[in-house]
């Protein structure tokens, strides 16, 4: 068993681990490479089905091919795709484009706000109907109790702190201080009312992992991450504002393993593209004690 | 520094050797800089990593830690101390790690174990200055228990001693003198200081007395554990997956093979049911076809004969040696729990794919990790407290013992919703009486008997008193059944009940309901019927999916009354048999016919009486 073989089975054992427990589970897919691989490990998990709905927040600052991308693999796939948003913020213009508020806060208002009210169920969520190819609220409201999320350890300092399942009190708090023990395979899976888990199939994996796996396995990726002759392309995704392409001429997926490997990127960090982590020492940190993926 | 990186980018890349090792020891050792050295030094860091975190200290007023580069949470930082365990992702030329930053406070001894509990190999940090501290012994205590055999030592901070002979060699002799007593044989001890960079990734000047490997060596020389793949076949069913809606009709048993390889046409047993079938297929998905499976694969497989098995039931070779199967275990726990674990109270244990209740039977000996000191004379589990003690669980559960196959001889304790201690077994107990047989006969020798016999009692009634329990998969039909019944009976005169186990859920078990405490609700039905057919009635109860050791215990708690087992559909018991299977209940009348007669045949109702 390869190393890529041994993180593939671990991740769909977390993953079948969380179907079997929550009732009420959802998956977030940003459309980005790392929630992609764990779409692509579902379809692993449940022998090409994905028995489980898939949640993206819209921030409406996402580049129009993503969600073209999103609604292309949805039908192709039979997933099961729901969005979110925060309308209100948008309407009112409190957003860093608009100029009214800081990176910071707008990542918090865009994306922690508005995935809070669509996994607790108080604000719409949108489902994609399969006949039509459209969206429509859906008259679903329960809170989802578990959130499987592709966040990666070598991302970021806090992010390497993390369990595989991680409980999320009411107000969505993590409490980094004291999270519970995970042995030998055996996560927690009971939890008090009002509480929820965030599970991370995809802890182990690093950057280079995750395209070696997507090499591997042939998975359709969004070609953002591609130059198209520009001598640009995306090395993470985010909403366009705020994340940066990056300078490289790689045109294919081997083309950036390489990069990673031996190239330019091979000694940089991925999320230096992102300019919200950069407002304090520990931006990420506070977002993410606050519900950020 | 800049040459490793060259070398290690020649080599192959996903095909690489990857090894998890945790690092250990007492508070403020100086795990975290000895791993932010070694991450340092091998230019492993992003590139400006190292000056990003020496600005941010320079921002604060603080003086630089190679420790925050793996501290990196605000609450460590501004505490100076490592709270959980980080996952940090390192190359060597030889391999590639996670190495685990685990922290030394007592405090957060849950985290230093959830970050042991994935590696394959330890370094354990001691100040050279303090020397041996409770920690350095208590980790060292629990890598055995967590599984992990490979260990080397790091005598750090011999600046602070001047790099003196001495004192490192004073630490080697009492510190291999501990781990002996444990059985376990450090591969090395090397003196070093992490701050000054002294033998972390190249041997120094400083102690040239010293002539063994730096810590980047060591780690380079821990071994990776032989596969498991010649070991028994064991194969945990986490779930069985019918996707019909999408079309799709394969019933497949997913799981995870621990140890062993089976392939198509292979006899397999389920336990506890000791259901057996053959593998009919071995399924995946963007995967050319497979007719065989290996232990660390997640994978699935489709059975030739269609049994009814659950989650959690351990698959396995018939061919190979079987695992044992029992419901005494004799275990060594370590407790984390912020209540200490009790003799009264029911926990949950998690094994292998499989999740029982359970109970704290006896402690035998309770152990202090940190200096090994023993008693044998306490009830019950601290925190921080490891103890060999005897657990009973509600139903047989299949394991192995751990020395022979870890994977499936060790647990975790859930005591109200948190994980809340560990173990490994050490052994089956020779069967015993167990909890319910114990209370059954606490029971008949302190309850008042009433003067009228049963006998009297089937005299006026005109029937013996039973409880007929009907169980199948639906529990519309049985309910309906069940109904069917009591009218029938009571309409020909019988002194009748019913009582589903639906109904008592609503009423006596309110205080439970959506704890998921089945086999209490069950207990508290098996007293209640105990109490009825001791007035003399024919109790007709319904459960679903009832399976042998529910049964049993069932008919344990009604005794010594007597029992009728009806069951209705495909079967499920595997070894008790139904006193009456009915195959549909399509005609609900020819069903209470059927049962009116069995009930005639045993003589319950008695037709006349002289
Ligand atoms: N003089 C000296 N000080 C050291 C050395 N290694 C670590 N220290 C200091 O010891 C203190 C504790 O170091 P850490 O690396 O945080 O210790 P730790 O073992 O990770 O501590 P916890 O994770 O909290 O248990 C820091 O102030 C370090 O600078 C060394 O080799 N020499
Ligand atoms: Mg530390």
């Amino acid at each position: 068993m390869d190393h890529l073989e041994a993180l593939e089975a671990q991740s769909v054992y977390i993953l079948r681990e969380a179907y079997r427990e929550f009732k009420q589970l959802v998956m977030l897919w940003s459309i980005g490479k790392d929630s992609t691989v764990l779409l692509w490990l579902a379809r692993k998990a449940f022998f090409g089905h994905v028995p489980i709905p898939l949640l993206h927040i819209d921030t409406s600052y996402k580049v129009p091919a993503m969600i073209e991308y999103r609604d292309k693999l949805a039908l192709e796939w039979h997933l099961n795709m729901i969005y979110g948003q925060n309308v209100e913020a948008l309407k009112n213009k409190q957003t860093f484009p608009d100029g009214n508020v800081t990176r910071l806060q707008c990542c918090a208002s865009l994306k922690s706000e508005a995935l809070k009210h669509t996994l607790n169920g108080d604000w719409t969520r949108w489902g994609l109907n399969h006949n039509t190819g459209t969206y429509v609220p859906r008259t679903d409201n329960e809170p989802y109790t578990g959130v499987i999320v592709g966040v990666r350890a070598d991302e970021e300092g806090s992010r390497s702190k993390e369990r595989y399942f991680s409980p999320r009190d009411e107000h969505n708090d993590w409490d980094v201080g004291d999270q519970p023990p995970e042995l030998w395979n055996q996560f927690k899976t009971d939890f008090a009312p009002g509480t929820h888990l965030r599970i991370h199939p995809l802890l182990d994996w690093t950057e280079l992992n995750i395209w070696e796996y997507i090499e591997r396995e042939n998975i359709p990726i969004i070609d953002l991450y591609f130059d198209k002759g520009t001598g640009k392309r995306y090395r993470s995704l985010g909403c366009y504002p705020c994340t940066l392409p990056v300078d490289s001429t790689a045109t294919n997926v081997s083309e950036i393993i390489e990069e990673l490997v031996s190239g330019k990127f091979a000694n940089i960090a991925e999320r230096s593209g992102r300019e919200q982590d950069k407002e304090d020492g520990h931006g990420l940190e506070t977002l993410r004690r606050d519900g950020y993926m | 520094m800049a040459t490793i990186q060259k070398e290690i980018k020649a080599a192959e890349k996903s095909t690489r050797e990857q090894m998890n090792v945790v690092v250990i020891g007492h508070v403020d050792h100086g795990k975290s800089t000895v791993v932010g050295r070694l991450l340092a030094d091998t230019g492993s860091l992003p590139e400006g990593k190292l000056e990003e975190v020496k600005a941010n200290c320079k921002r604060n007023a603080k003086p630089f830690e190679y420790a925050f580069l793996l501290d990196a949470l605000k609450d460590e930082q501004a505490q100076g101390i490592t709270i959980d365990s980080a996952r940090c992702f390192f190359k060597s030329v030889k391999r590639e790690y996670i190495i685990i930053d685990a922290p030394g406070h007592i405090e957060f001894l849950k985290n230093m174990i959830s970050g042991a509990a994935r590696a394959e190999a330890a370094m354990l940090v001691i100040d050279a200055k303090e020397g041996v501290q409770e920690n350095s012994r208590r980790h060292g205590y629990l890598l055995s228990m967590l599984g992990i055999r490979q260990v080397a030592v790091c005598v750090n901070k011999m600046d602070l001693v001047d790099y003196d002979k001495e004192i490192f060699d004073a630490i080697v002799t009492e510190f291999t003198e501990f781990l002996s007593r444990i059985h376990l044989e450090p591969k090395c001890f090397v003196p070093a200081s992490a701050r000054q960079g002294d033998n972390i990734v190249s041997s120094s000047p400083l102690t040239s007395w010293y002539d063994g490997p730096s810590v980047l060596e060591v780690f380079d020389g821990f071994s990776k554990e032989a596969s498991s793949v010649d070991k028994p076949f064991r194969f945990p069913v986490q779930d069985i997956y019918k996707f019909t809606s999408a079309d799709d009709d394969r019933r497949i048993i997913a799981g995870r093979v621990e140890t062993g390889s089976i392939k198509v046409g292979d006899e397999v047993k389920f336990l506890p049911s000791e259901k057996r079938s053959k593998i009919a297929s071995v399924e995946g998905f963007n995967l050319a076809q497979q007719n065989e499976a290996y232990c660390g694969q997640s994978t699935g497989f489709t059975l030739e004969k269609q049994i009814y098995i659950q989650p959690g039931e351990l698959m396995c070779k018939v061919s190979d040696k079987q695992p044992k199967l029992s419901n005494q275990l004799k275990v060594n726990i370590f407790w984390l729990g912020r209540h200490p674990m009790i003799t009264s109270k029911r926990y949950k244990m998690k094994l292998a794919g499989t999740h029982v209740p359970v109970w704290l039977r006896k402690v035998n000996t309770v152990l202090d990790a940190s200096d090994l000191s023993t008693d044998n004379n306490r009830q019950q589990m601290e925190r921080h407290d490891v103890a060999e003690c005897i657990l009973e669980t509600l139903k047989p559960v299949a394991f192995d013992l751990n020395q022979e196959i870890t994977n499936t001889g060790r647990f975790v304790i859930i005591d109200n919703y948190e994980i809340a201690g560990g173990g490994i077994i050490l052994d089956s107990v020779a069967e015993k009486t167990d909890r319910i047989t114990e209370h059954v006969q606490q029971r008949e020798k302190n309850w008042q008997r009433s003067a009228l016999t049963p006998g009297i009692r089937a005299g006026r009634y005109g029937q013996r008193s039973a409880m007929v329990v009907i169980t199948g998969s639906s529990d519309k039909g049985i309910v309906q059944l069940a109904k069917s019944l009591e009218g029938h009976l009571f309409n020909c005169g019988r002194f009748v009940y019913f009582l589903g186990l639906s109904n008592s859920t609503i009423g006596i078990d309110s205080d439970i309901l959506d704890s998921g405490q089945r086999d209490e609700q069950l207990r508290r039905l098996g007293e209640i019927s105990h109490m009825f057919t001791d007035a003399g009635v024919i109790l007709i109860v319904t459960i679903s999916d009832l399976d042998d050791y529910e049964l049993e215990m069932l008919q344990s708690l009604n005794k010594p009354n007597e029992s009728v087992v009806v069951n209705v559909g495909e079967n499920r018991f595997n070894k008790n048999e139904p006193d009456l299977q009915v195959d549909s209940i399509e005609d609900r009348d020819a069903a209470v016919q059927e049962i009116k007669k069995l009930l005639q045949s045993k003589n319950y109702l008695i037709e006349y009486f002289v």
